[in-house]
Parts: structure tokens; sequence; C-alpha cells
């Protein structure tokens, strides 16, 4: 039933090329425009490229674009079809469903990955060591958790038609803001200011630190804010899910 | 043995608005019920208190015995619901499949789509297929799991009357495999032609439940159809008629005493051309039952 459930949420997703295609080829697109003109370049004062620290930056934002995405489009659509309606009434227990979907997300960011890090490798001529490789990659999927949950809160917040807007309208200034496409020390000085208290920022700096270029505080700071976006958003959630639930279903 | 699907004294508002009011129903294994009534008569809730997609305000909804959200009972009810979506970019086959997973004992992938007519569009995407063909795929998802049960709400809404005819054909099919349907319907020719019992409802009430036969002989009487240009319904205020529709000079009504009314109209000097006398049918008596 699980493997089932699986399968079909990825082909959902994978058939719907604005979503697939998007996350799959857009953060190629921004490391080709961005990363490889200055790819071999080092950062003032460290070993570290900027090829590499443009990788963790756009690893990044792809899983996290991934996860805000995947939950937060599928579940504003299925509430805009009632298709949620449908799989109430069928025995498949709730947790399968939540779990088939984590699953399908994973597998997406893992893919996200592995079709980036060959372009890095190759385009940009980005050089790591295997156990940098590694720690980028599990960093960030598991600081994407708290991503999880604010997809699911968008979905159940937003409507159908919005969630897309609704997403990009804070998922692209925020990665602005977080120094994914520039490093944050060239931004205006009242976002600097604003910049450590993003999310992303916070994942950000797992991901840059990883590879083994200079952050502001050190990696345990950067994980408990991420766990406390993690339980705020998971609170969102639950209410958004709580509210769905006393309107539709009682 | 617990009945099949079972609402005790069962009460439901939405705000204020309510929309059952102490409905007790009974379906028994084996049984095809037919739910009838005029839109926002209660059938549709019925159904979602039946499925536990809704709660009771008050009383009790039971599926086999248990509580209608266990996944136990869930697993022996295949249900088409009205307007309810499915995922658009998964095949026929890829969907049918999922839902199969679901259910303990299903029915072959193959058996499934034959028994909703979709042979031919087995690998089709879902979001290619015409109104009509997703209303079978919905057949196919309720059936696919082998359910004991099955619930359908407004199944043929929105198909013609050649769909209309051959889907009502599949779910009699399905029924004489020994299976319990419980189906809601505008259309009264599908609750004489399926059902064992029909069970009318109006404004969150039950007013009949009996099989099809009884409930008609209930409207004793004749229907009468004519067509009365300078008539109005004040006109046949004091005669023994009921359910008068006029409409373009057209009238129709229900009486137990044509023959009265007729040289009643004649004696008022009425002028009637086009004049039917008929025996009343379910249609005449869910209309002389749900007029208010």
């Amino acid at each position: 039933m699980l493997i089932r459930q699986t399968q079909a949420e990825f082909l959902k997703l994978w058939r719907v090329p604005a979503f697939s295609a998007t996350s799959l080829l857009l953060p190629l697109v921004f490391y080709a425009f961005i990363g490889i003109g200055q790819a071999s370049q080092r950062l003032q004062g460290t070993h570290v490229t900027f090829g590499a620290y443009f990788l963790a930056s756009m690893a990044v934002y792809s899983v996290a674009n991934v996860m805000i995405f995947s939950f937060g489009i599928s579940v504003a659509n299925e509430r805009g079809m009632k298709t949620d309606v449908l799989m109430r009434a069928t025995p498949l227990p709730p947790l399968v469903y939540l779990l088939s979907r984590c699953v399908t997300a994973i597998v997406f960011a893992a893919l996200t990955l592995v079709v980036l890090f060959p372009f890095a490798y190759i385009a940009g001529g980005v050089r790591l060591d295997a156990l940098e490789w590694f720690t980028l990659a599990y960093r960030v999927l598991l600081g994407s958790i708290p991503f999880i949950a604010l997809g699911f809160a968008i979905g159940y917040l937003a409507g159908p038609n919005s969630a897309i807007a609704v997403i990009n309208l804070i998922y692209l200034p925020t990665a602005f803001a977080s120094g994914l496409f520039f490093p944050k020390q060239l931004l205006p000085q009242i976002i600097q200011n604003i910049s450590p208290y993003l999310p992303l920022y916070r994942f950000g700096q797992l991901g840059w630190d990883a590879i083994g270029a200079p952050t502001s505080e050190n990696v345990t700071t950067d994980w408990l804010y991420l766990a406390g976006y993690g339980v705020a958003f998971f609170a969102i959630a639950v209410w958004a899910y709580r509210r769905e639930e006393s309107r539709k279903f009682s | 043995m617990p009945p099949a699907a079972e609402l005790i004294d069962a009460t439901k508002k939405y705000g204020e608005v309510q929309a059952l009011k102490s409905v007790t129903i009974r379906v028994e294994l084996g049984e095809v019920v037919a739910m009838l009534g005029p839109n926002g008569a209660g059938k549709t809730t019925s159904i979602s208190l039946l499925l536990g997609l809704r709660k009771p305000t008050s009383g009790k909804a039971l599926l086999f015995g248990l509580e209608p959200t266990n996944l136990l009972a869930r697993s022996r009810v295949g249900v088409m619901l009205q307007e309810s979506g499915v995922p658009q970019m998964l095949k026929v086959r890829e969907i049918v499949d999922l839902f199969r997973s679901y259910y303990p004992k299903p029915l072959p992938r193959d058996r499934a789509i034959a028994m909703a007519g979709l042979e031919e569009k087995t690998n089709a995407l879902v979001k290619e297929l015409s109104g009509g063909q997703r209303q079978r795929l919905y057949f196919a998802l309720a059936v696919c799991g082998n359910p004991d049960v099955l619930f359908l709400d407004e199944p043929t809404v929105g198909m013609d009357v050649e769909g209309r005819r051959s889907f009502i054909e599949r779910i009699a099919e399905f029924a004489h495999m020994g299976r319990t349907v419980v189906l809601t319907t505008h259309y009264l020719e599908e609750a004489d032609q399926l059902a064992q019992r029909v069970i009318v409802v109006d404004r969150g009430v039950v007013i009949a439940d009996a099989p099809p036969a009884e409930i008609k002989s209930r409207v004793a009487g004749k229907r009468m159809r004519f067509v009365a240009p300078a008539l109005g319904e004040k006109d046949l205020e004091d005669l023994p008629v009921s359910a008068v529709t006029i409409k373009d000079h057209s009238v129709q009504l229900l009486t137990n005493q044509p023959e009265f009314v007729l040289r009643q109209l004649f004696q008022r000097n009425v002028e009637i051309s086009d004049l039917e006398v008929s025996g009343a049918d379910l249609e005449d008596a869910f209309i002389a039952m749900t007029s208010h």
C-alpha cells in the first residue's frame, strides 16, 4: 500500500513539468548563470572556491524548493479538487498517505542533488573531498524538514489557485534575502539585518559550513534555529489542518 | 449480524441549517436501497454520515455495527461521491491499481475496469477522460476493492439518457453479485429499476421507506394532463386535486376522481384540449409526497 501510494505520488508530481522541470533544471540554470563565471575564484581569505560556495547555496535552494512546492501544491490542489474527500472515504490510513508524500518529496529532493552535484563538478570544476560531498547532501536533506511543515501549512491555508503565487512570493524574496543568490554582504544593510532570522539563511549556513566556507555562527546554533522554525511551522500546519477538518469533516 | 449500514435517530446541523432531523435508516446486507429526494433533502448528508465524512450532531451512524471511520469497516465499502476529483496526472490503470492496494481482497484490475466499461481507456490519463468516462472511472474505483457495500451518491448525474441506462445496468450487475448497494438519485426511474426499497427524504425527514410498488400505490389515483389557456390555479382550488402544475397553459394534476373533475371543468365552460388520463407512476407519487 505504501509502495503503491508512493509510486502514485511520485508520478503525480513527475508528470507536472511545471514542478518537475523547474525543480530539477532551474537550479542548474542559476548555477550556469551565476556560479560558473567565477567558479574558480576563492572566497576572501579562504581556500573555498565560489563554485563550491554557490553549489551549497543552490543545493539548499533546490531542496527547500522541492519540499515547499511539492507539499504546498499537492495539498492545495487536492483540496481544490475534493480528492481529499474521496481519499477519506477509502480505507487508506492517513499516516500512510502522509508518509508516502514525505518519501516522494525526499526522493525528489535527492534527485535534484543527483543532477546538481555532477553539474557543479563538471561545469563548475568543484572539487570537494568525499566527506564534504556527503555532509552537504545529508545536511540539506535533514535540514529541509521544517520546509515540509511550511509547505503543508501553505497548502491548507492558500486556495488551490493561489498556492503557487503565495509560495513564490514568500520563497523567492527570502531566498534572495538569505544570500542564496548573492552573498549576504552584497545585500542592502536593512536586509542584512533581517537575514539572520530567516529560516533559509540558517539552512544556507549549514550548506556553506559543510563545504568549509566561513559562517557567522557555529553549526549548532543554525540547527537550533531550524528546529525552532520547524516546531513553529509544524504548529501552524497542525492548526491549519484542524481548521480545515472542522469546516469540512465535522 | 449487524446491518450493513445504519443511522439511528441521526440529526445533523450545519450552523443554523438543520439538514437531517432524527433520521433512522437500516440497510441489511444484500439489499439494494435508493434514497430519493429533491435537492437539499438530506441525501448527501445521510451518505456522508454513513461514510464517516461528517459527524452526526446527535444520534449515531454505524457501518457493520462499527464507527464509520473504522478502517476495518471502510475496507468493506466502495464509494462514488458527487464532484469528488481524482489525481489528473495518473493513468486509469495506475489509479485503479492504487485504489486496489487499499483493500484486503481487491478484484483483478482488468475486471474492475471492464465492469466500468473503460477497457479502451486503460492507458489514458485521467485528465483526458470525458465527463461520462470519468464517472465510469469513479465507478471502477468504487468496485475495485470488491466491497460488500457500494455507496453511490448521484452516480448518473450529468449523463445522457443512453449513458444512464448502461450505467444502471452496471450497477445492477454488481448488485446481482449479492452485494449491498445504497444509491441516492433524483431520477425515479433509476430507483424503480434498481431498488428493492425506496427511502424518500424531504427536508431532512424520511417521509417514506417502502418497496417501489408500495410507494406508487400510495398515490391511488390518476394523473391528468391537458391544455387549458384560460385556467389558473385558483380555478382548481375547490376541486379534489393535488400536485397541480401549470406551465405555458398545460396543466398537470393528480386526482382520485378524474370524471368528477372533468365534469366540473366542463360545467364552468373551461376550454380543454389534448386531454390525457393515466395511472400515477413513481414520479407522481414522489411529486405528491414532496409537494408542499
